[in-house]
């Protein structure tokens, strides 16, 4: 089952730590990584003018953020003017209970689903499990991941952590409980599996009377919503059925037509290193005898108004939801998805879901801390997102506290507790440089004790060492080893350097 | 208060810094990006439509207008192909030598039935050379947007040079957003599974494009 929020996860170093000891799941992410990012590198090569497409969509991203309330407006009046519906949520509940609503007004039980981050963040499978509605997700990775109750690990290839053999064991297990079995003698080639999958879901396409799907992009000025995809299971879930219902974060509103020739050239060639995905498909409001004859828009909030609220984390909001962050991400690479406790993994959802959710649970905390710093998801992101400077902010803001806003209110928060040893420490160091001699006494005492350090630290530096190997202690301080080999006198043995 | 009036009133609050005189849509954009990219000839465009539309496992085909008619014919026999999908204006010399049956694109049609049907002809609203990729809109000589999708093949005349514009920002300006478009590059793929690439999970298994030149 597809999980929203990813209740009671570990923090993220004990999720990392016992990922990183799965040699199948790390032979796994390297595999898919490596050769995303490398074919990426070569689309993008292709365009002369990349680096102006990526400042004009970050531009347009940025624009429409500092005016959203106008544009929020204008897609909902052009939405409206096409045939459609508008409905607003606050939040996941308020999502979910419109979705619902929608539904049960059909008389149906059962929906199918585009593949879309914006209801995976809402759990809205299980909210509509829980009325009596079933759910069926449709593409074909988000297939494996329900049908292995699994959770989604990457944004662009959710089941990216599982291999051929295991995706033929969960569908030889799983596919008859959802509907058409897996072929007898089903074998474990890409080929087969595909096909598996297009027999089981074929039938559920055919007789579906409800598509849900989230949108890439809504046109503020034509009421346009667009949907990128691969497999046609897009299309199928959004022009078979007689009602679609779209749920779709409010920052995914671009002002004009015009602004699309931007991102339908970098979105494609950021995410599947592809000049083009072999589907898009556009549409506004309803058109009559061709496609569904109702159509509602789900227009979320969800913590999105509180991350615009911080000037430093709210370009977080220009995402486009590429994953070209992810496949480069060395973090990301030996963690995998899951560690990030949260629908959007890797460097983006690091300073993604700490926003949208607040930091006031362990994982979230955590989240701003996964990371080096190195810089490489800034680089490739196609609309410029500064992630280490949002993940610094962010440590800053775990740390020390500070105002931020919740649930549309301002709130001081509190220094995150888990930290009081980090602060502690670093005013100890504060200290010790500010006195040479206690420093130079410290740094000797430890050298002589090397052998009994411990590999962990004891009390509250345990939460510290527990994700990080300590330091080995030199055998002598660099500054008694320039004061020997390089100042005034001693100079000449090498006796100390001999192990 | 409702849902509209509690979101529009925390995003106005969010952007309390954001001055009143801030930037227009029309300044705050940098639109120094290429309208194309590389000069090219007209045929050199239609033939970086083809070499890119063959690089996603399109089967590209060239002919005259004179000649479609014979090579539609061609294209279903060697399929087997016994019953094609057509649009409600399709040109009706295209098909004139061709044997299948035609189904007619009807409302009342169910997907179940559209399941049946071998094979779909349509024309297209224009070609981008650049990403390869066809785009359709409805019109007349396109259909539904589903008939496209729910038979295994689809067979798709583009008329060269005519249609073809070099890239993705000449060819929003072609397009019409109120149409329901469908934006086509190669057949349905998947890499879900240890990013392999596989064609056809939902989509037609099998694109093929004819690029047809005027007599």
């Amino acid at each position: 089952m597809s999980g929203g929020t990813f209740v009671g996860m570990p923090a993220f170093p004990a999720a990392a730590r016992e990922a990183v000891g799965d040699t199948t799941l790390r032979a796994n992410l390297r595999h898919a990584t490596h050769t995303i990012r490398n074919k990426r590198a070569r689309a993008v090569a292709e365009l002369s003018d990349w680096d102006l497409l990526r400042e004009a969509g970050k531009q347009i991203k940025d624009h429409t953020l500092r005016h959203l309330d106008r544009y929020l407006v204008q897609l909902e009046e052009s939405v409206e003017r096409a045939g459609g519906t508008v409905h607003w949520a606050c939040d996941a509940e308020e999502a979910n209970r419109i979705v619902a609503d929608l539904v049960r007004a059909t008389g149906e039980t059962e929906v199918v689903k585009v593949k879309s981050m914006a209801t995976q963040e809402i759990g809205l499978n299980e909210a509509l499990e829980a009325e009596g509605i079933r759910a069926y997700e449709t593409d074909l990775a988000e297939l494996i991941v329900q049908l292995g109750r699994d959770r989604p690990s990457h944004i662009l290839v959710p089941a990216i952590h599982r291999n051929r053999g295991e995706i033929r064991d969960i569908f030889r297990k799983e596919m008859a409980d959802w509907g058409r079995p897996a072929p007898d003698g089903l074998t474990d080639t890409p080929t087969e599996l595909a096909e598996a999958a297009r027999l089981h879901l074929r039938e559920k396409f055919l007789r579906a009377k409800v598509g849900i799907s989230g949108a890439n992009f809504m046109v503020a000025e034509t009421g346009t919503l667009v949907v990128v995809e691969s497999e046609g299971n897009g299309r199928m879930c959004l022009t078979l059925p007689e009602t679609l219902i779209s749920v779709v974060g409010i920052e995914k509103v671009v002002p004009g037509w015009r602004d699309l020739e931007v991102f339908l050239q970098t979105l494609p060639r950021s995410s599947t290193a592809e000049r083009m995905n072999p589907y898009t498909s556009m549409w506004t409001g309803t058109t009559d005898q061709d496609g569904p004859n109702a159509f509602h828009l789900v227009l979320l909030d969800n913590g999105r108004t509180d991350t615009l609220a911080d000037e430093v984390g709210r370009q977080a909001l220009r995402c486009i939801r590429c994953s070209a962050c992810l496949n480069v991400c060395p973090v990301y690479e030996r963690a995998g998805g899951h560690a990030y406790g949260s629908v959007y993994p890797g460097p983006i959802g690091a300073i993604l879901s700490p926003q949208l959710r607040g930091t006031g649970s362990d994982i979230d905390a955590s989240l701003p801390y996964a990371s080096s710093l190195c810089g490489a998801c800034y680089e490739v992101c196609p609309v410029a997102i500064d992630i280490p400077e949002v993940l610094v902010h962010l440590r800053e803001r775990v740390v020390q506290g500070g105002e931020a806003t919740r649930g549309g209110n301002r709130v001081m928060l509190k220094p995150a507790k888990g930290h009081a040893a980090e602060r502690a420490a670093m005013r100890a160091a504060g200290l010790a440089f500010a006195r040479p001699g206690a420093l130079r006494a410290g740094q000797r005492l430890a050298s002589r004790t090397r052998r009994l350090h411990p590999r962990t630290l004891p009390g509250p530096g345990r939460a510290w060492s527990a994700s990080r190997d300590l330091p080995e202690v030199p055998v002598e301080p660099f500054r008694d080893w320039w004061q020997r080999t390089r100042g005034d006198g001693s100079g000449g043995t090498t006796e100390g350097n001999a192990q | 208060m409702s849902g509209r009036d509690r979101v529009l009133g925390r995003v106005r609050r969010a952007l309390a810094d954001v001055p009143a005189d801030d930037l227009a849509y029309e300044t705050a954009v940098d639109r120094g990006y290429a309208r194309e990219h590389g000069g090219r000839t007209v045929e050199e465009t239609v033939d970086l439509l083809a070499e890119n539309l063959a690089d996603y496992r399109a089967i590209v085909h060239r002919c005259t207008e004179d000649e479609v008619s014979d090579l539609l014919m061609r294209l279903y026999a060697e399929r087997g192909s016994e019953t094609v999908l057509v649009p409600p204006e399709l040109p009706p010399h295209w098909l004139a030598a061709a044997d299948p049956v035609r189904i007619h694109d009807r409302a009342v049609s169910t997907p179940h039935q559209l399941d049946r049907v071998d094979s779909v002809i349509t024309g297209c609203a224009l070609a981008i050379a650049e990403t390869g990729t066809i785009v359709l809109d409805g019109s007349p000589d396109q259909g539904r947007r589903r008939i496209t999708l729910v038979p295994d093949h689809h067979v798709c005349v583009v008329r060269v040079p005519g249609q073809v514009v070099a890239s993705v920002p000449q060819a929003l300006e072609r397009l019409a957003p109120l149409r329901p478009l469908t934006w086509i590059s190669g057949p349905s793929a998947t890499s879900d599974i240890e990013l392999d690439r596989v064609e056809g999970v939902h989509g037609p298994r099998t694109l093929e494009v004819v690029l047809m030149s005027g007599a």
